[in-house]
């Protein structure tokens, strides 16, 4: 039996431990917002919080997530928009829109170890996550009117 | 910003003016009655009060609910088009709610493809929201018992000036339902002076949901009693499923059981791949199961497929002659006559490319009683009724194809396979079933643009300048999905940069050659104008290099001076537009090479050893764009793009916020075609498999800054999602010839040997 908390609420899990988060979320607890797009730690697009770092849930067995606080997209907004959210829509950064959330937790994640980060701190955080639709310049742009928001 | 009207307008503001100027079919919209009863799926807007046509209904708390019936994958359709009737109904945008459209033929085409949503769509959605307007104006006029001629619009209110009176929208729908819907002669539409929303824009309709996940894409798509399903395909086109064992996948936690998909009949076309299905209490259960089948194929045809042999056929095809389409004067006649320096030739070359969106394939399908309910990330929800229809054997009417969000297209999601598999494994099983394809499905089994060898030969004259040109392409064409005995270009394909080269020179032969496929080949972001782009548009900047001479200037010499290009006794669809319509005017395109040699600064900007500016200019899909890329290569060959420029001119643009953005991602998809697009086979399976081997543009390798200037114009509305992509890619490439030296005639860079 695994326990975690996911969204401040504590879980139990007592299925196959090697099953990654990513789909214990998705298709157990139904937390759609975390997205799949590779499987292999390569795209991103299933970044969450654990215990307030970036992880991959593609890649993170449930038994390595047991006794964890995990924070979805889910939760960043359920109390009013976050800043980086406020900042991806002032600068109209989503096209399809698919790998947003884990760009989202992602820059989170980068402007809390780098509240005021450079283009190359943007490129070395953010390089781990794909947008297809190509709106880099963009979440370039919205990370930093981020940073300046909260300066 | 220049204004070009003078060349582009061409009577455009008399069909503002009228509407109805470039529509393409009569797609005037019947009214839905009130009492009819409402059939599953029918949106809000058929439920409301008021609803003139099918597209807008209106509520009497004055909601007004608009149908988008395109499909939503990133470039805000879903908004704009909805907006172009809001504006012209004069609703207040922010009391619009978007219903997305089933598929269903009552909306005209629905195939969210060939950058043509804004052109086949632009008269029609002012019409319907004309309509609407119309009848909230004769009510009101009704009720003050004054003549409609003295009653005006405001934002979401009909009012009389004289008077002082007004009524809001909502106050009207109930009267305003008792009037018959008028018809379009009695129509009056707005002014371009008067729009508030076209040519403006606004942000997605969706945009804060997709910032805080509660958008729904296919993948997120739910069924009470649903169970997952991830299929095991042949791994080589055309392959057979001989024998299969399933003891082990059974073994796998949350594995219920096994299905054997039945492989297509040729042609492909949409049908499934056929192959065996493993069905589970949740996606990742299913994956695990998939790699315990033990399976014994029997491959086909395919089998000795190897796309390195196959890349040096095609060149070799390309050097044979081959079908003209299109031919000035006699240039193999004078390329005959020629020898020496005056001679030059090249081959070019672009691999196989996947799509990959980053919402792999998925369809979640229920048959029960005799029908089918979809729910599907797709481009094209008719053709999901319609092979779904065939695969289930019931009529297409019987299939409820609902669209959700879609997780990126890019063409792929045009082609309903995935939701076909969907659906028959639900009829086998008797429950809904969701079918997930993993990354690895998605690069493994796409529908890929073609590959293409070209091969160039041109003489030129004492200044550098083409007395004669020839250019023959070769590619498996798209039509071989549907005829598996097609090899040559199809005339819409060839017409995408290839028919059209607009060069003004004497002596022109444009060919094509024959290429068998040995994958599905199918329609990517600018289809064969990435590879038609790259070839036409490299090959131009080797001859300016060549003549020593600036390639903006060369290039605009080489176009010539405005005219319209005469197609008289030429197969040359124009992307299904009429060429009266839409004239393909050269003027146009010198006009953009210019606003973007100004706005980049081309004149001052000097290439030098590791640092290099190069040029294009290309029109497809009605538009016309022109390029300039900046690029840095240091001593370790590590390119990166600090700059890229783009001037457009794309007729009138609704929506310009949105089209900038289109144009920024053009760039980065282009970026990846260039630097690492590439997808090989061995024994007819493809060697790709996940973004470690197939990789795309992350945020360090993508153009840093991207400009985008729009031309100012009311010549008619053509298409922005996919027009940047092909001269953003020779001009990648020019670029890195100016740094460089480096000639890049075969993509992508990663496989070229020039870098390391």
């Amino acid at each position: 039996m695994i326990k975690v908390s996911v969204n401040g609420i504590e879980q139990t899990f007592d299925g196959d431990p090697s099953m990654p988060l990513l789909w214990y979320l998705r298709d157990i607890l139904g937390l759609t917002g975390t997205k799949f797009g590779c499987g292999m730690a390569l795209c991103g697009a299933c970044t969450v919080h654990k215990d307030g770092t970036a992880i991959r849930s593609c890649i993170t067995p449930m038994s390595a997530a047991a006794g964890s606080k995990i924070r979805t997209i889910e939760d960043v907004g359920a109390n009013g928009l976050h800043p980086v959210q406020s900042a991806w829509m002032e600068v109209n950064v989503p096209q399809c829109g698919y790998c947003q959330s884990g760009q989202i937790m992602q820059a989170i994640a980068l402007l809390k170890s780098k509240p005021h980060p450079t283009d190359q701190d943007i490129e070395e955080g953010m390089a781990g996550n794909i947008c297809r639709c190509g709106t880099y310049q963009r979440i370039r742009a919205a990370i930093k009117l981020a940073a300046e928001k909260s300066a | 910003m220049k204004n070009i009207e003078n060349v582009s307008r061409r009577g455009f503001l008399k069909g503002v003016a009228s509407a109805g100027a470039f529509v393409l079919a009569v797609r005037y919209v019947p009214p839905v009655f009130a009492g009819e009863p409402v059939p599953v799926g029918q949106t809000e807007a058929d439920r409301a009060p008021l609803h003139p046509n099918v597209f807008v209904g209106i509520e009497t708390d004055g909601t007004v609910h608009i149908v988008a019936h395109r499909s939503e994958m990133g470039t805000a359709i879903r908004t704009t088009l909805p907006l172009v009737l809001a504006d012209e109904m004069d609703a207040d945008w922010d009391r619009v709610k978007i219903d997305q459209a089933i598929g269903d033929k009552r909306y005209g085409d629905q195939n969210t493809d060939g950058s043509h949503s804004i052109r086949s769509f632009f008269d029609t959605m002012r019409e319907c929201g004309a309509s609407a307007r119309w009848m909230l104006v004769q009510a009101a006029a009704q009720q003050w018992n004054v003549p409609a001629s003295e009653c005006s619009t405001e934002p979401h209110a009909v009012v009389h000036a004289k008077s002082g009176r007004k009524l809001g929208y909502g106050e009207l729908a109930t009267a305003a339902a008792k009037l018959d819907v008028p018809k379009k002669d009695q129509l009056t539409f707005k002014k371009p002076a008067e729009w508030r929303y076209i040519g403006k824009g606004k942000t997605s309709y969706d945009l804060e949901k997709l910032c805080t996940g509660k958008a729904i894409y296919g993948m997120d798509a739910k069924m009470e009693g649903m169970i997952y399903a991830s299929i095991e395909h042949p791994p080589v086109y055309g392959g057979i499923v001989r024998s299969y064992d399933e003891q082990d996948a059974l073994k796998v936690w949350g594995v219920r059981q096994t299905l054997l998909v039945d492989p297509f009949k040729p042609p492909a076309a949409f049908q499934p791949l056929g192959g065996v299905a493993v069905l589970a209490d949740n996606s990742w259960s299913a994956f695990q199961g998939r790699k315990k089948l033990k399976i014994t194929w029997d491959n086909g045809a395919n089998a000795g497929y190897d796309s390195a042999e196959y890349k040096k056929a095609l060149l070799e095809t390309a050097r044979k002659p081959a079908k003209v389409v299109r031919s000035v004067g006699d240039a193999n006649a004078a390329l005959a006559a020629a020898s020496g320096p005056s001679l030059v030739e090249a081959e070019y070359y672009v691999p196989l490319l996947a799509h990959a969106p980053m919402e792999p394939m998925v369809a979640l399908a229920e048959f029960k009683d005799g029908k089918a309910t979809i729910w599907a990330p797709t481009q094209n929800p008719q053709a999901v009724q319609a092979i779904v229809s065939s695969e289930l054997g019931i009529p297409k009417e019987s299939v409820i194809c609902n669209v959700t969000l879609l997780g990126g297209g890019f063409g792929r999601k045009s082609k309903p396979d995935y939701v076909a598999e969907a659906a028959v494994l639900s009829k086998k099983v008797g429950r809904p079933v969701k079918v997930v394809w993993t990354r690895e499905d998605d690069v493994k089994f796409d529908y890929y643009n073609a590959v293409a060898g070209m091969y160039f030969r041109a003489t030129v004259d004492a200044k550098g300048k083409p007395t004669a040109w020839l250019q023959r392409s070769v590619f498996p064409p798209i039509t071989s999905i549907f005829d598996v005995n097609a090899v040559y270009g199809d005339p819409p394909h060839l017409a995408q940069g290839w028919t059209d080269m607009p060069y003004d020179l004497p002596n022109i032969s444009i060919e094509n050659g024959p290429a068998k496929a040995h994958v599905r080949i199918g329609w990517l972001r600018s289809v064969a104008n990435i590879y038609h782009g790259f070839g036409v548009q490299c090959f131009t900047d080797e001859l300016a290099q060549r003549a020593h001479r600036d390639p903006c200037e060369y290039l605009l010499d080489l176009i010539g001076p405005g005219r319209t290009i005469d197609f008289k006794n030429v197969e040359y669809p124009n992307y299904g537009a009429s060429l009266e319509t839409y004239p393909w005017e050269t003027g146009r395109l010198r006009h953009v090479t210019e606003l973007v040699a100004e706005k980049s600064g081309w004149a001052n900007k000097k290439s030098v050893k590791g640092h290099g500016f190069g040029i294009a200019a290309h029109r497809s899909f009605l538009t016309y764009v022109a390029t300039v890329v900046e690029v840095e290569v240091n001593d370790q060959g590590e390119i990166r793009i600090p700059r890229v420029d783009f001037a457009v001119d794309a007729g009138l643009v609704a929506n310009p916020e949105i089209t900038r953005a289109q144009f920024e991602g053009a760039a980065v998809f282009g970026t990846s075609i260039v630097r690492t697009g590439e997808i090989t086979a061995k024994n007819g399976v493809i060697q790709q498999s996940n973004f470690h081997d197939y990789p795309v543009a992350r945020i360090n390798e993508a153009p840093q800054q991207t400009n985008v200037y729009i031309v100012e114009s009311f010549a008619p509305p053509a298409g922005v999602g996919e027009p940047g992509v092909p001269p953003f890619v020779a001009a990648f490439c020019n670029a890195i010839y100016a740094a460089t030296g480096k000639r890049v005639r075969s993509l992508p860079l990663s496989s070229s040997g020039l870098f390391g």
